[in-house]
């Protein structure tokens, strides 16, 4: 069998259309980011009404997938960096993506409180 | 090192280990030759080395990246409150110090540079026609320069009492 042909639908294809979908994600969401931080120039009220909206609760889930995609996106990359410049590398990127998923899982279980808590408060009215 | 030597037959070199096949469906990634090797009679390309100074400053951005990115996360989603707090008065707060002033800066430009540089390959890798791909990269190339220069604006000439 052509060796090639392993990659396809196993992790390190996957792993690379994780990467491909949370990049773009996470570059339109910079956008839109120096823009609405380019407000300060503005005035205060106008930087401050904004930010108001990323306290509610609805946008505070899109702040938790922002930080699932930019955790997933920084782990893999370093991963990347691994199978690239260590010898080792491409022989055991199947074990390190799983590394990565579990440091990612245990980096968005930490932060489900600190991004979600007060979210959760206002929906509950306390 | 013992896995590149070449074999006339096949672009993929010996593997290492012991013989067997050492690669498979869980590792499949077997050493693979470069396809044209250079030697002394190889004539000097006049392309440059864009494309491997990209591929490298993916490498080099993201380390720093991995750094900026996760600190500004906990400042701004995590430590004190979260983002509760954020409002002209901490970034006035922050700004304040030429360190932060800093960071920030260099978040904007390596995050700009390192995700213009990723759409460019989505671009290269999915719009076949050539119309297509001058028209997305020249809204991505436009973008990318506006949204650096208005942030790199918005840092240095920052007004605390603008009002």
């Amino acid at each position: 069998m052509p060796a090639g042909t392993l990659y396809r639908g196993r992790e390190g294809m996957w792993s690379w259309v994780a990467h491909r979908v949370t990049g773009v994600l996470i570059f339109f969401f910079l956008f839109v980011h120096v823009l609405d931080t380019a407000l300060v120039r503005v005035s205060p009220e106008a930087y401050d009404e904004v930010v108001a909206t990323y306290k509610t609760p609805i946008v505070a889930l899109l702040e938790y997938g922002l930080v699932a995609a930019i955790l997933f996106h920084a782990l893999n990359g370093l991963r990347v960096i691994a199978v690239d410049f260590w010898s080792k590398g491409p022989r055991y990127q199947k074990q390190m993506l799983w590394t990565v998923v579990g440091v990612w899982v245990v980096l968005m279980v930490g932060a489900l409180y600190p991004i979600l808590g007060h979210a959760v408060r206002e929906v509950l009215g306390s | 090192m013992s896995t590149t030597e070449k074999t006339a037959a096949s672009g993929i070199g010996p593997i290492e280990g012991d013989g067997e096949l050492a690669y498979s469906v869980d590792n499949p990634a077997p050493y693979i030759e470069a396809p044209r090797q250079r030697t002394k009679k190889t004539p000097k390309s006049t392309r440059g080395n864009f494309e491997m100074a990209a591929w490298l400053f993916m490498r080099l951005s993201g380390i720093v990246l991995v750094v900026l990115v996760i600190g500004h996360l906990l400042i701004q989603l995590v430590l004190d409150g979260g983002v509760s707090k954020i409002g002209f008065a901490f970034v006035a707060g922050r700004w304040a110090s030429p360190f932060w002033q800093t960071w920030d800066l260099a978040m904007l430009w390596l995050a700009m540079l390192h995700g213009a540089n990723g759409l460019r390959t989505v671009i290269n890798d999915y719009a076949e026609r050539p119309n297509t791909r001058l028209w997305l990269k020249g809204l991505l190339y436009t973008a990318t320069v506006f949204t650096i220069l208005l942030g790199t604006l918005v840092i240095f000439t920052f007004d605390p009492n603008i009002r």
